[in-house]
């Protein structure tokens, strides 16, 4: 029987203790780990609550990041609580093991520390392996500070492991942003904490001998296809139970939580859709404008990457007041325009309002987004409005040295 | 909002002290931020650490800030660093160093229309008297009491107790001296 761990009601903790005390209270069975910058202190967090007589589970060593995942594969099949960490190189190794896991609908728990891409080698955080799980069949959680990345990842067991779910669900948080940083963290009881995460309800397991199954099958033509199915339809499907399990975390904790945050929106003129830690400062950027100089600005944040809020984003978007849309990627898009752009396009295209929309790549390898260029790129968007047509490139970047990068325009109204 | 900006060489205990600042501050029932630019940094090399402090929940995630309180706790730093980066003209300087504050303000051109914001303490050698390293941390946050007049000094001292709870007695004992004479030293 697990120790229990003495906590203050409010504790000063980084994105990265956070996460590793949330593993703690779901009493996570098997962490298969093979630490990366920035996401070490997690797994690290979880080695020592084992060590201390905090958590009954098993920390498995293992030689690379694909032996991580395949490991939490192997436990997970087997029917246990998985949950491992990751970050940059190691989430790229671990991308041929991630579509497994989904595959066989293994409801694993990853928590992502986002950082760059190498190369050149990088470890701060920016979101290109954030981008790069996004078709690998898992649900993305997105975290903006150290609070919610402890919220979310006590969240994720209970969405992964819904009977009408079982997928895998990745917790994100921004390297060193969040996952470094400080900030005042009200923690459930262990209890309470486990509670609401609930006990584990294995589903054909292989160590039910009673009943044996086979994981990892092979199909090809025959069968191939309606297996994706399924699962793309159950990773659709799954939006219920997300915004159900956020609803009883609001009621336990009164934390509110939606597939789509939205900041000032009701009567924004001028909008950003970001991801991750910027969203906070682009909302204090927006708040402050509109006190400043009567500029109706507004935030738009998807809490839940994949599956992809179409509905909310179209709901959030669509109003009359609504004219200019910037959409901001931390991930180089590698010859396109960046992925949030795309796809809110996408969702925007079918309301009434039709906002424009641009795309600003910003922030890799960790360049800082300070509340003064969110201000810059909000009075862009009124510039947009007030003209009537986009008076910009459509992708522009922000904060990067150089001359000035631009691509694609347009007179559109 | 409180902004304080740390300029510290790595392993001096800058982060340790950011975030120690941070938790007695919460248990006030104030919001906090502690971070630090660190990332592939070597021990000595040099590096900022960040405290944000307010009665508000704290949003600002950016790095980037307008510091009310400067502290220096390596004694070069004062002059290889760009200490006054970012600045207001309140902004209030506390400086580890050896030498008495109008000949290292003398030295130092950035400072020279600041005088009366520059307060100096010899961190280095309080912390070797009391703790026996060069670890100037804990006592840069004992000036910062005197300077800010945030807390009473007793309650900060109890406070900091808890946060070096997992120290051995007699670590907890030497802080404790180095915050109480770096208090009592700022000028």
């Amino acid at each position: 029987m697990a120790k229990e761990f003495e906590l203050n009601e409010v504790e000063v903790w980084d994105g990265n203790y956070a996460a590793s005390q949330a593993l703690r209270q779901a009493q996570v069975d098997v962490v298969a780990a093979y630490p990366i910058t920035p996401s070490t202190p997690i797994v690290e967090g979880y080695g020592s609550y084992v060590a201390n007589g905090y958590i009954d589970g098993e920390f498995v060593m293992v030689e690379s990041e694909h032996g991580a995942m395949s490991g939490c594969v192997g436990a997970s099949a087997a029917g246990g609580r998985v949950a491992t960490a990751t970050s940059s190189q190691g989430f790229a190794l671990m991308t041929e093991v991630l579509y497994q896991a989904s595959g066989m609908r293994l409801p694993i728990v990853l928590t992502v520390v986002n950082r760059a891409l190498a190369s050149p080698l990088n470890v701060r955080g920016d979101h290109s392996d954030m981008y790069l799980g996004r078709d690998s069949g898992w649900i993305q959680l997105d975290a903006f500070n150290p609070q919610e990345a402890y919220d979310l990842t006590l969240c994720a067991f209970r969405i992964g492991e819904h009977l009408d779910v079982r997928l895998p669900v990745m917790v994100h948080q921004d390297g060193f942003t969040t996952s470094h940083k400080a900030q005042n963290v009200t923690p459930l009881k262990d209890d309470v904490a486990y509670k609401f995460v609930g006990d584990y309800v294995p589903v054909n397991d292989m160590l039910d001998f009673s009943r044996p199954v086979t994981h990892g099958a092979q199909t090809e033509e025959d069968w191939h296809f309606e297996h994706k199915a399924r699962q793309h339809k159950a990773l659709m499907d799954s939006r219920t139970v997300i915004d159900e399990v956020l609803s009883e975390f609001k009621s336990l904790t009164g934390r509110e939580y939606n597939r789509v945050e939205s900041y000032y929106m009701e009567d924004a003129e001028v909008a950003i859709v970001a991801l991750g830690s910027s969203v906070e400062t682009a909302a204090l950027a927006a708040k402050q404008l509109r006190e400043e100089e009567g500029i109706k600005a507004g935030v738009v944040a998807p809490r839940c990457f994949r599956p992809f809020p179409y509905d909310l984003i179209r709901e959030t978007l669509d109003r009359p007041t609504l004219k200019a849309v910037c959409c901001m990627d931390k991930s180089a898009p590698g010859g396109a325009m960046g992925a949030l752009f795309n796809e809110v396009s996408a969702a925007a295209y079918t309301t009434a309002s039709r906002p424009m929309i641009t795309n600003y790549i910003y922030g890799l390898g960790g360049r800082d987004f300070a509340v003064e260029e969110a201000k810059r790129i909000f009075k862009e968007q009124k510039a947009h409005a007030d003209a009537g047509h986009i008076t910009t490139p459509i992708q522009q970047f922000s904060g990067v040295r150089g001359p000035r990068l631009g691509f694609f325009e347009t007179r559109r109204g | 909002m409180i902004e304080i900006r740390w300029h510290s060489r790595a392993g001096q205990g800058a982060v340790t002290g950011a975030k120690g600042l941070g938790t007695v501050v919460a248990t006030t029932g104030k919001q906090v931020q502690a971070y630090a630019l660190y990332g592939s940094a070597k021990r000595g090399a040099a590096m900022n650490a960040y405290n944000r402090i307010d009665d508000k929940p704290i949003t600002n995630q950016a790095t980037k800030m307008f510091p009310d309180y400067v502290f220096v706790i390596d004694p070069a730093l004062a002059f290889t660093d760009d200490i006054t980066k970012n600045d207001k003209p309140t902004t209030q300087y506390i400086i580890t160093t050896h030498l008495p504050k109008e000949e290292l303000i003398a030295q130092i051109p950035a400072l020279q229309d600041k005088t009366d914001r520059v307060f100096v303490v010899d961190c280095m050698q309080i912390s070797l008297d009391t703790i026996g390293r060069a670890i100037p941390n804990t006592p840069i946050l004992g000036a910062f009491m005197k300077v800010s007049k945030m807390y009473e000094l007793d309650f900060f001292l109890e406070n900091m107790k808890k946060v070096l709870s997992k120290f051995p007695q007699k670590i907890i004992d030497a802080n404790m001296a180095a915050i109480t004479r770096a208090y009592n030293e700022v000028k």
